[in-house]
């Protein structure tokens, strides 16, 4: 399913990244490196760190130490409206939408950074910002389209059922045209044809819009099926890095998942 | 099936994005707006003109720039009071000491200023989240009242308690009369409507919802949080002053500043509170209620006794009040705008229900 696309260089490399809560080291010098267009998926026990890996890609988190080279600059920490701007952009594990506004206006949102139109036009409505709304108007229904959200379009998104919230969510990140897109458990809680649905949603943006992909998944079967890399996290250490068969096999991996009593193993 | 959107179909987005998408509220527009237009002035007395329609305008208007900030971007604050007093402090000062500026461009460097002091007051939102902000803002009022009742420079060097103001002219024509009174109000609030309306639709309103609802999310995808914030603040507080400056010019024709105390800060929370968070329509539906309930209970007890005490009636009045916003608060947080959105949808689907 992947053949035929070409994997590029490094698109985002870490080194040495470590983070601590206090006494709980959420990660102890991870390193690994995302290339462009393929799709990692970071996989691990629960509390392994995923989570917290992707806090600090989008610089929600500052590591303790370790840096990050995002197409060739380096840095140790920037705020996430940083990581926006260099085109990294990303989903929660605990749906993060804005309840109160509908499905248009959450994807509206993810085009922040694209619109550029100052308080005075947009309090007259008029000439270039009305302009800009419909050019970003006409984005927005592209993406609505791909996700097949036509129906819920005006519909708060507080309203809508999990796996809807989830696939607006995937459309708010979208809609920031991102080089990189991060993902956190996007299938989490979903029944069989949402998951299908959602696989052919991140397929579908990767091979098409050519979008590098970095996904934290439990279940097995999808991983297998879609990533083309997969990094192994264990107590907030790295303990694999490599094509998701080799990983399959590694004695390391099968330890952790039956080290620890965990549903998707 | 008098209200409903089949048959309309939006051939654009352009038309979907209309300020009014669908035909019967472009159609309700227009009528409310020539009512306010040519059927008040032509038809109505000096009392509904003066006493009713001019507060509610002033009123609705200052709803309008703390529904921005409250209701639109999520930041509680009780010093809108003080920020209507800046700009009433802030026009008269203008009108007395630079008569040359007319009188419009006077209210526009008033609600300038007003944005400004928003401003400074706004940044400790930057770390200072709901209960605690409204603390601080709570400051703001009782520092701006203070201020503005301790220093005679800005009472024009006297110590006295209310000044008149002066009188205006617009556009070489002097306001005189309660009609026109009421005509330069309603020119300025339709104006300042629509450009509110037109500012919560487009992306500067996303922002401010987005911070409102999820500050965290809202960050990640570019929307920085500080700069919204403080636009949020400068924009209601921008509405607060040319509200206070038309208050004192256009209603009480008098600066004073126990005319912008906190209870007027509670009362346009209020008005938001039952007219609907996060609703411009809403905020001239509790600016209504709020101004029309006291009158409605006068004339009613009144009407049943010459004996009820007045401070029975302040009193019945805020008991009503605080039922009502315990009411709304409980049972449809979105207000009165709610309320009125659910009806027209039962209207969409009448007469079959579903
Ligand atoms: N903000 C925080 N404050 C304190 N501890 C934290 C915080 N975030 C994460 N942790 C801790 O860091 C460790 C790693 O958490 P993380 O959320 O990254 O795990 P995860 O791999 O995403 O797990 P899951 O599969 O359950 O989502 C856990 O022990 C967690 O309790
Ligand atoms: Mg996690």
């Amino acid at each position: 399913m992947t053949n035929g696309k070409s994997i590029g260089d490094t698109l985002l490399r870490v080194d040495d990244v470590s983070v601590s809560f206090g006494a709980v080291a959420a990660l102890t010098d991870v390193s690994f490196e995302i290339r462009e267009r393929e799709i990692l998926a970071i996989i691990g026990p629960n509390g392994a760190g995923k989570t917290t890996m992707l806090n600090v890609l989008n610089g929600v988190y500052q590591p303790d130490h370790g840096t990050m080279t995002f197409n060739d600059r380096t840095y140790t920490r920037m705020r996430p409206s940083e990581a926006a701007e260099h085109g990294i952009a990303r989903t929660f594990q605990n749906v993060a939408l804005f309840r109160g506004m509908t499905t248009l206006d959450n994807i509206f949102t993810g085009r922040t950074l694209k619109m550029k139109s100052n308080l005075f036009m947009q309090a007259i409505y008029w000439g270039p910002a009305q302009k800009v709304e419909r050019e970003h108007r006409q984005a927005v229904e592209r993406i609505i389209d791909f996700l097949e959200i036509e129906e819920i379009r005006k519909v708060p998104v507080g309203r809508l059922p999990y796996g809807l919230q989830k696939r607006v969510e995937l459309g708010r990140a979208l809609a920031a045209e991102p080089k990189l897109l991060l993902l956190d458990e996007p299938m989490a809680g979903m029944n069989l044809e949402e998951k299908e649905d959602m696989c052919r949603f991140i397929l579908d943006v990767n091979e098409e819009f050519g979008t590098t992909i970095a996904l934290i998944e439990h279940d097995m079967g999808v991983v297998m099926d879609i990533s083309d890399r997969v990094v192994v996290l264990d107590y907030g250490r790295k303990i694999a890095d490599g094509h998701p068969d080799v990983v399959r096999q590694d004695s390391a991996v099968i330890d952790a998942y039956l080290g620890v009593a965990h549903d998707a193993a | 099936m008098l209200y409903r959107e089949a048959g309309q179909f939006k051939t654009s987005y352009d038309a979907d994005m209309a300020i009014f998408p669908i035909a019967q509220d472009r159609w309700g527009m227009i009528a409310i707006v020539v009512i306010a237009v040519v059927i008040i002035p032509l038809f109505t007395s000096d009392y509904i003109m003066g006493s009713l329609m001019i507060p509610f305008l002033i009123w609705g208007l200052s709803a309008i720039g703390l529904n921005i900030l409250t209701g639109y971007a999520g930041q509680l604050s009780l010093g809108h009071g003080g920020f209507m007093a800046v700009g009433g402090f802030a026009a008269y000062n203008l009108a007395v000491r630079v008569p040359e500026i007319p009188i419009l461009g006077t209210f526009i460097i008033a609600g300038l200023i007003a944005a400004a002091v928003g401003v400074v007051f706004g940044l400790p939102s930057l770390r200072i989240k709901g209960f605690y902000l409204a603390v601080t803002t709570l400051a703001a009022q009782f520092f701006i009242e203070w201020v503005f009742a301790n220093f005679p420079w800005f009472t024009g060097g006297t110590m006295s308690m209310t000044l008149d103001t002066p009188s205006m002219v617009v556009f070489g024509y002097a306001i005189e009369s309660t009609r026109d009174h009421y005509l330069l109000t309603l020119g300025i609030v339709l104006v300042l409507t629509l450009a509110a309306k037109n500012m919560v639709r487009s992306q500067l309103g996303r922002a401010w919802m987005a911070i409102r609802d999820m500050d965290v999310a809202a960050e990640v995808i570019g929307i920085r949080p500080l700069r919204t914030k403080l636009t949020a603040f400068a924009v209601s507080s921008f509405y607060a002053g040319v509200a206070g400056a038309l208050y004192a010019f256009a209603f009480l024709k008098s600066l004073d500043i126990t005319a912008y105390d906190l209870f007027r800060s509670f009362l346009v929370l209020f008005m938001i509170i039952i007219g609907g968070l996060g609703s411009i329509l809403g905020s001239f539906l509790g600016a209504a209620f709020i101004i029309l309930l006291p009158i409605f209970i006068n004339v009613v007890a009144h009407n049943f006794s010459d004996q009820i005490k007045p401070d029975f009636i302040t009193n019945a009045e805020l008991m009503i009040f605080g039922g009502l916003i315990i009411f709304f608060l409980i049972v449809e947080p979105f207000g009165l705008a709610r309320l009125w959105m659910t009806a027209k949808e039962k209207l969409r689907l009448w007469p079959f229900p579903h």
